[in-house]
């Protein structure tokens, strides 16, 4: 009986998340990936997501520094890639963000893509704190079953 | 034929998409291998290996999708060739289709997706 107050409390943390809009559909198809081989597959896929993501920011707020003459079209391929990745792990606020900012970048609305992009690294770094807590609570509690779905 | 049985190549740039999408194939039992390019998708043909799908990211650095798909036909490749992407504007869907792949997943993907193309072209009859 003990057992089951952390892991409602795992639950309750996962339910606010969604219900934040921070994550969506994929991050369950993520944690329904885990297996006794990779009990922590969806921690070691966000790790190597915020990782390997940082070189695109930075390249991106490289390509931003020039701001009299921005090269769209490579913004727009290096929102692209990020975007991609964003969207494996089911970040959906941040993969909105990216969705907007290739907007302006297709208008060639510099404005639009330096504001977007101050956005998008707020709400990167948001969901990276959150997540950590998510999954430090998860480790605390202890492997779940299943992965549940929230409401 | 069941899925047990077949083999797939996984052939994305994003190290991330690449345990992903290797990680919902053995899900599936499907066993497969990860490379990072269409030309390392051409090697590995090259080296005498076959494999029953091929799950081919459409924007990679070195050679990208198109030019794998292009590359691998004339070959003589007859693998079902799936090209994942996130783009979803019917153009570039169009040019993919042309270069010769069986089927357009579009990212992220998930087990859903997989198991529907991987019935649609091996149906038990």
């Amino acid at each position: 009986m003990e057992r089951s107050q952390p892991r409602r409390q795992v639950a309750a943390m996962k339910q606010s998340l969604f219900d934040q809009g921070l994550l969506d559909e994929q991050f369950i198809q993520l944690e329904e990936l885990s297996d006794d081989a990779n009990p922590n597959f969806v921690e070691e896929i966000v790790t190597l997501y915020y990782r390997d993501s940082s070189r695109l920011i930075s390249s991106i707020e490289q390509a931003l520094k020039e701001r009299h003459t921005l090269d769209f079209n490579k913004l727009d391929t290096l929102m692209h890639q990020f975007k991609g990745s964003s969207s494996s792990i089911g970040a959906k606020k941040v993969k909105a963000e990216c969705t907007l900012f290739r907007e302006y970048c297709r208008t060639g609305n510099a404005e639009g893509c330096m504001k977007t992009f101050q956005q998008l690294k707020k709400e990167y770094a948001s969901l990276r704190k959150k997540l950590e807590a998510y999954f430090q609570l998860a480790r605390q509690a202890g492997p779940m079953e299943t992965a549940c779905r929230p409401k | 034929m069941d899925s047990h049985k077949l083999t797939a190549l996984v052939v994305d740039d994003d190290r991330m998409v690449r345990i992903i999408h290797g990680k919902m194939l053995n899900s599936v039992g499907v066993k497969n291998q990860v490379v990072q390019n269409g030309k390392e998708a051409i090697n590995v043909h090259l080296s005498g290996q076959t494999f029953d799908l091929i799950l081919m990211d459409l924007d990679m650095p070195i050679m990208n999708g198109i030019e794998a798909i292009k590359e691998l036909r004339s070959m003589g490749i007859c693998s079902t060739i799936a090209g994942v992407s996130a783009r979803s504007m019917e153009s570039h869907i169009q040019e993919f289709m042309e270069a010769g792949l069986d089927e357009y997943l579009e990212k992220p993907l998930n087990i859903s997706k997989l198991t529907s193309f991987i019935h649609k072209f091996y149906v038990t009859n």
